[in-house]
């Protein structure tokens, strides 16, 4: 089945305390390379069939008034992915 | 709603007799937990609470709606994202934005679906301490134009319990400017700012007034013993206010 991914991050401004969380614990575990973590959120749509054009108009439509609240999140990316 | 009896024989707030007739709508999503309460400080305004399902799409006859607090649908997603989609939702929407002006009210998770719903700008997050809170908390009264704070004088300050985790209230700098310019802050957190809300806000109301939102729970300070410090029931403004309003008194 192929899916559709769609890929929402919180807008770079906005405090992502799972993100800082992560960042705090990974120097105990001896991670020290990284400066900052953000976590996002993806989602997978399976489709039944092929993906057509309006079917991903539906995805990036759906991502941007349901899986995304625009005041705090960007969607980044809406992909289809074939097994 | 069944009656829930008031405990201990507590004392309602004085019965406007034309307000007996008033019907205010409570709605309960899977994951709601204060609609019981809602529907008690309905009652100790004087007026009668009306139960109503998200799953519906008809708001029957009531004359406003209060959209109560919890975690509907979990708040997986987002705090409030998928109860916006809600048949019920829809009808509020309409209503709140039909010349009949209904008043709505959304308390702590009613007032993040209200965000996500668009009736109200901006959004909210966790609170910047990343820790649930639960305290009384002083808010000062900015506007008491509203359908819901007409019967507190304008500066007044009133204690009623907060209790959340997604608290903080964030929009960008042009909706908070359109904010201040137009007298939507309802209300402000004096002293401590519980959750690093943006400008201390701690709730708004839509441009017609019909439409408030806030973070803290009046519904939980309206009788005398339950309340903060066991006594305080400053939150029973809010519901007779939006009964001034249905009467046309203010």
């Amino acid at each position: 089945m192929p899916r559709i991914v769609v890929d929402v991050m919180l807008k770079p401004e906005i405090l992502d305390p799972q993100g800082k969380a992560i960042v705090g614990a990974l120097p105990r575990l001896g991670f020290t390379a990284f400066s900052a973590v953000r976590q996002g959120k993806r989602f997978e749509l399976t489709v039944d069939g092929e993906v057509t054009e309006e079917i991903l108009a539906q995805a990036r439509e759906a991502a941007a008034t349901m899986l995304s609240n625009p005041v705090i999140e960007d969607v980044v990316n809406v992909e289809v992915v074939a097994d | 709603m069944s009656e829930t009896p008031l405990i201990g024989g507590a004392t309602l707030a004085p019965i406007d007799s034309r307000l007996a007739g008033a019907r205010i709508g409570v709605v309960t999503f899977p994951g709601t937990l204060d609609d019981r309460d809602a529907a008690r400080a309905v009652r100790a305004s004087g007026a009668t609470a009306v139960e109503l399902w998200h799953g519906d799409s008809s708001l029957g006859d009531v004359d406003a709606v209060i959209i109560p607090g919890g975690f509907s649908y979990g708040d997986y997603l987002r705090a409030g994202a998928i109860s916006r989609f809600a048949p019920l939702m829809s009808s509020i929407v309409d209503a709140a934005n039909s010349a009949a002006k209904l008043p709505v009210l959304g308390i702590c998770n009613g007032f993040q679906i209200l965000t996500e719903a668009h009736l109200l700008p901006g959004s909210m997050i966790k609170n910047d301490h990343l820790k649930f809170l639960c305290r009384d908390q002083v808010l000062r009264v900015e506007n008491n134009t509203t359908a819901w704070t007409n019967a507190y004088a304008p500066g007044t300050e009133i204690t009623i319990p907060l209790k959340n985790q997604d608290g903080q209230y964030i929009a960008d700098e042009k909706t908070l400017d359109a904010l201040e310019a137009e007298n939507l802050v309802v209300f402000r957190y004096v002293g401590l700012n519980p959750n690093g809300s943006r400008r201390d806000i701690a709730g708004i109301s839509n441009a017609a007034g019909n439409v408030v939102g806030l973070m803290p729970h009046p519904e939980h300070a309206v009788e005398a013993g339950y309340g903060p410090s066991h006594t305080g029931t400053d939150g029973l403004g809010f519901f007779t206010s939006v009964l001034n309003t249905l009467l046309g008194d203010k």
